[in-house]
């Protein structure tokens, strides 16, 4: 400090000509690390793409078949539009194209179609595979892909073993919750604790039914298998 | 004699203001874990330890994201110390930072999905993790690089030890689980509030309490030791 303030000559006029190279030099390092850290992080995108894209459609795969009770083999339709086609669009993602999954059994039978939903929930969206018959809106089953909702109360949607099973063979058209025990087909007995999540996890299944039920018989109806 | 006296700093590393003091290298490791602790003692990062601290498992995904990050950051800043200009040094501080980050995001998304998940944003939130940016400007800027490796392990362990107390403690009163594995059988009930926000303020407040114990009885005893 003291240096500073007695010699008038070394430091400021070590500055002032620098000033000019000096800005030159910021823009040169900070443009420097740019490129560097861009290099690096196109080398590792590229590197973790495949395993990342990877684990997502296997993700899938498995709460599709879960949902659909194993399934012998798939089939995918594609939403072009409105309307459903077995072709994925040109320009679209697979992993990202909204799409239904068929179910067949070993005799090439319909068991059941999966479609992929979200509702708001208590805190986001709760996102679910949702399995059901399109002929009789009868559900096959139903498995959280994504929740955030309250640790130990919300989340039972997902945690709760014993609530997935209460859906299947109930008919969505459209299913109702009820707080006790029941045995009709058109209501389902929510979760003591959780019963804005799983009013949620309702309201997914009966926009999945009344979105893709009509899609579904309109691909039927124009000759699609 | 003043020839003397003049060349001998010169000889030296050059001095830089604010460095820390010359320590042995041990010592820059261990200062992170114990009497330096960033969240026992410095307080910093309190924000991602109060938010994964309720799993095990997301302590340890966690801890190893940021002493990845804390080591690599810290070296290359090191490294490069003396080509950043001051000016400029805390935005390519943040852009390192940011880089290795996002290496060690991908690299969990690609490999360990389920733990990347329950971690969702916290490892994105690592670039503002105030314990990174502030061993970077403290101490990284400052020395060679051996030191600032060293230093980067200690704070990154310091780091983890701090989250695995806290998830530990969390995990096992909150969920009556530790790492996923039950512990006390089906009649316990799990308090489930120690896995929520109140119970990481508690447990929180419950480690500093014990922290602030220790330090007082060290002082107490060095008191005693003394007179």
């Amino acid at each position: 400090m003291s240096g500073h303030e007695h010699s008038h000559g070394a430091p400021p006029a070590a500055a002032t000509p620098d000033e000019g190279s000096s800005s030159a030099r910021l823009l040169f390092t900070l443009a420097f690390f740019g490129a560097l850290a861009g290099g690096i992080l196109a080398y590792t995108y590229q590197k973790t793409l495949a395993p990342i894209r990877k684990f997502a459609g296997e993700k899938v795969e498995v709460a599709v078949r879960e949902v659909l009770g194993a399934p012998a083999s798939l089939d995918t339709l594609f939403l072009v539009g409105d309307k459903l086609s077995r072709t994925l669009p040109a320009g679209v993602d697979l992993l990202e194209a909204e799409k239904v999954f068929i179910g067949l059994n070993a005799a090439g039978e319909r068991i059941g179609v999966a479609v992929e939903e979200a509702a708001p929930g208590f805190a986001a969206d709760v996102r679910l595979m949702v399995g059901f018959n399109p002929a009789t809106g009868a559900l096959t089953g139903f498995k959280v892909l994504s929740q955030t909702e309250t640790p130990g109360l919300g989340d039972k949607i997902e945690k709760d073993t014993t609530f997935a099973p209460r859906f299947k063979g109930k008919i969505a058209n459209p299913l109702k919750g009820t707080k006790s025990v029941t045995t009709d087909p058109g209501t389902v007995q929510t979760i003591t604790g959780a019963t804005i999540s799983s009013k949620a996890v309702i309201k997914v299944i009966n926009k999945a039914v009344e979105t893709w039920k009509p899609r579904l018989e309109a691909f039927a109806k124009e000759g699609g298998k | 004699m003043t020839t003397e006296l003049e060349t001998a700093p010169a000889a030296a590393e050059p001095i830089v203001i604010g460095a820390p003091p010359p320590q042995p290298l041990h010592m820059d490791f261990w200062r992170g874990i114990a009497d330096d602790n960033p969240v026992m003692i410095q307080m910093l990062g309190l924000c991602p330890t109060m938010a994964i601290s309720n799993q095990v498992s997301n302590g340890l995904g966690m801890g190893v994201a940021t002493i990845f990050v804390l080591v690599c950051s810290s070296l290359l800043i090191s490294l490069l110390r003396k080509v950043i200009p001051g000016e400029v040094r805390l935005a390519t501080y943040i852009l390192i930072i940011a880089t290795f980050v996002t290496v060690a995001d991908l690299v969990m998304q690609a490999y360990f999905p389920v733990l990347s998940k329950t971690l969702g944003p916290f490892v994105p939130l690592i670039v503002v993790n105030c314990i990174i940016l502030g061993r970077a400007e403290a101490f990284a800027g400052k020395v060679g690089p051996l030191r600032a490796v060293a230093d980067g392990f200690g704070q990154g362990f310091g780091f983890m030890l701090a989250l695995l107390i806290m998830c530990a403690f969390r995990e096992v009163v909150g969920s009556g689980m530790f790492l996923g594995h039950p512990l006390f059988g089906p009649n316990y009930e799990p308090q489930i509030f120690m896995i929520m926000p109140p119970g990481g303020f508690l447990t929180m407040g419950l480690m500093f309490l014990a922290m602030g114990w220790w330090g007082e009885r060290k002082k107490a005893q060095l008191a005693r030791a003394v007179s």
